[in-house]
C-alpha cells in the first residue's frame, strides 16, 4: 500500500528526513514513533502530498504520489490534530463539502451512516464551533473516511481527546484495520502505540532506525529514541 | 462535470461561511462607505474639484475594502488547517483558485453595488444612460485585482504579519489595473466619447486577461510549499 523509497526532505539547511525506505502491506496498521522533530509529520504530509520530496520516491497503492496525485488523493484519508473543519458549518455541511469534493456517490447515506457511527447523529446540524474537542475529532475521522479510501494517515489524532474520544477512535481504527484498511499513524505515546499497532517504525532525527512488528519491541528499548531532539 | 461541481461547491461554502460570519462583506463595507462619506464632507455639494476627485475617490475605497477582505480569503483558510483539507481532495489547483477568484469577485462587487449609489447620490454625479459602461469598467477593475489579491493572499496568509505583506505586495503590481480604471471612470463621467475611453479600457481588460492567466500557472507552486 505504501512504498518510500530513499525519501530525503530538506527545509533550508535542516534536514527533516535523511533517506527513509519502508514498505507498508494492505491491511497493516503501523504506528510511526519518535522525539518531536524527529520527521514523523514531514513524512505523513509527503505521503498526502502536501510537501515535496527534495529527492527520492513514494508510493501509495501503486500511485506516484509526485506524479498521479490526484489518484493518490482519492485513496487516502488524513486526520491530524488540526481537524481541517469548518466551524461556521454544521457537522453534515462539512462532511456535505468534502462528500462533494471528492465525488462521492451514495452521499446523503454515507453521511448519516458516519454521523451515526461517531455518536454525532443528534448534532449533526450543530456548528462546528459549538462542538468539544473530542467531537470535532471524530467528525474529522468521518471526513477522512467519506470516500471510504483504503489508506488512513492519521498525525497525531489523539492530542488534546478526553478518555471516551479516544477509546472510540481506537475502536475504530482497529475496526478500520480488521477490514483490511491501511493505518499508518504518528503517535506520542509508545504505550499506545505498542497496545493498538501490529507494527513499529521509529524514526529518529530523519531516519529510520527501527521497523519491527510490535510483539517483538518492548517500551524500554524505544526510550532511547525519545532522548535526544 | 466534476469539476464543475467542486467549483460550485467550494463557492457554495465561502458564500454559506462568509452568510455566518459576516466578516469579509461587513468589514469591506464599512470601510468603503466611511470614505465615501467623509470625502463628501470636503468638497461642496455638486462642485466641479468633487466631480473631479470622485472617481479617485471612488477607487480608493474600493481598492483598499477590497485588500481588507482579501486578507480573510485566505487567513480563514489557515484556522484548522483547512487550508490542507482543501488540497488533499482531488481537485486541480487552478480550479481551487478559480472558485477563490470568484467568490472575491462576488463580496466586492456587493460591496460595489451598495456603495456606488451611495457615492452617485452624495456626489451628484450624473451617470445616465452610462450606468452599463460604468458597471463593466467596475468589474473589469475588481476582476484584476481580485484576481491578484487572491495569490497574494494565499501567499501572505503563511507570513506572520499578513496584512501588512498583502497590500505591500499587492498595490505596486495592480497599479497599471487601477490607474486604467480610474482613467476610464474619470472619462466616463466627464462625458469624453467612447474612444477615449476604449485605450484605458483595453489596458485594462489586457492587464486582467495577462494576469489571470500569470496567476493561474502560478497558484499551484504558491499553495503546495
Amino acid at each position: 500500500m505504501i512504498v518510500c523509497r530513499d525519501i530525503r526532505k530538506t527545509f533550508g539547511p535542516m534536514q527533516a528526513l535523511a533517506g527513509v525506505s519502508f514498505s507498508i502491506g494492505e491491511g497493516e496498521l503501523a504506528a510511526l514513533l519518535g522525539a518531536n522533530g524527529a520527521g514523523k509529520s514531514t513524512l505523513l504530509h509527503l505521503l498526502a502530498g502536501l510537501t515535496r520530496a527534495s529527492s527520492g520516491s513514494a508510493e501509495v497503492a501503486g500511485f506516484n504520489v509526485r506524479r498521479q496525485p490526484h489518484e493518490v488523493r482519492r485513496r487516502i484519508g488524513v486526520v491530524s490534530h488540526q481537524t481541517y473543519l469548518y466551524e461556521e458549518l454544521s457537522a453534515e455541511e462539512n462532511l456535505r463539502f468534502y462528500g462533494r469534493m471528492y465525488g462521492v456517490t451514495g452521499l446523503q447515506e454515507r453521511i448519516d451512516d458516519l454521523l451515526a457511527m461517531m455518536e454525532l447523529w443528534p448534532r449533526r446540524d450543530d456548528l462546528v464551533r459549538t462542538f468539544s474537542r473530542g467531537m470535532q475529532q471524530r467528525l474529522a475521522l468521518a471526513r477522512a473516511m467519506l470516500h471510504r479510501p483504503p489508506l488512513l494517515l492519521l498525525d497525531e489524532p489523539f492530542t488534546g481527546l478526553d478518555l471516551h474520544a479516544t477509546d472510540l477512535l481506537t475502536r475504530f481504527i482497529e475496526g478500520a484495520a480488521a477490514g483490511k484498511m491501511t493505518v499508518l499513524m504518528t503517535v506520542h505515546d509508545p504505550d499506545y502505540a505498542l497496545a493498538h499497532s501490529r507494527r513499529l517504525l521509529v524514526l529518529q532525527k530523519g531516519r529510520l532506525v527501527l521497523d519491527q512488528p510490535a510483539e517483538r519491541v518492548r517500551k524500554e528499548d524505544l526510550l532511547p529514541y525519545y532522548k535526544e531532539k | 462535470m466534476l469539476a464543475l461541481t467542486q467549483l460550485y461547491t467550494i463557492l457554495h461554502k465561502d458564500l454559506l461561511q462568509e452568510l455566518r460570519s459576516k466578516e469579509i462583506v461587513t468589514t469591506m463595507l464599512v470601510f468603503s462607505l466611511t470614505v465615501v462619506v467623509i470625502f463628501n464632507f470636503v468638497f461642496d455639494p455638486g462642485s466641479a474639484e468633487m466631480r473631479a476627485t470622485a472617481p479617485g475617490i471612488l477607487w480608493v475605497a474600493f481598492v483598499f475594502a477590497s485588500n481588507l477582505g482579501l486578507s480573510r480569503s485566505f487567513a480563514r483558510e489557515q484556522e484548522n488547517s483547512m487550508m490542507h483539507g482543501l488540497l488533499l481532495c482531488p481537485v486541480d489547483r487552478s480550479l481551487l483558485f478559480t472558485a477563490k477568484v470568484i467568490g472575491n469577485i462576488l463580496f466586492i462587487t456587493l460591496v460595489e453595488i451598495v456603495t456606488l449609489p451611495v457615492m452617485v447620490i452624495f456626489f451628484d454625479l450624473e451617470v445616465g444612460r452610462l450606468w452599463p459602461l460604468l458597471l463593466a469598467i467596475l468589474l473589469l477593475g475588481t476582476a484584476g485585482f481580485a484576481t491578484v489579491g487572491t495569490i497574494f493572499s494565499a501567499i501572505s496568509a503563511n507570513t506572520r504579519s499578513r496584512e501588512v505583506m498583502l497590500p505591500i505586495m499587492l498595490f505596486p503590481v495592480t497599479v497599471p489595473i487601477i490607474l486604467a480604471a480610474i482613467k476610464s471612470t474619470s472619462y466616463l463621467l466627464a462625458g469624453r466619447e467612447l474612444a477615449d475611453i476604449w485605450p484605458w479600457l483595453r489596458l485594462l481588460i489586457g492587464f486582467d486577461v495577462l494576469y489571470f492567466f500569470v496567476c493561474f500557472l502560478l497558484y499551484e507552486y504558491v499553495v503546495e510549499e
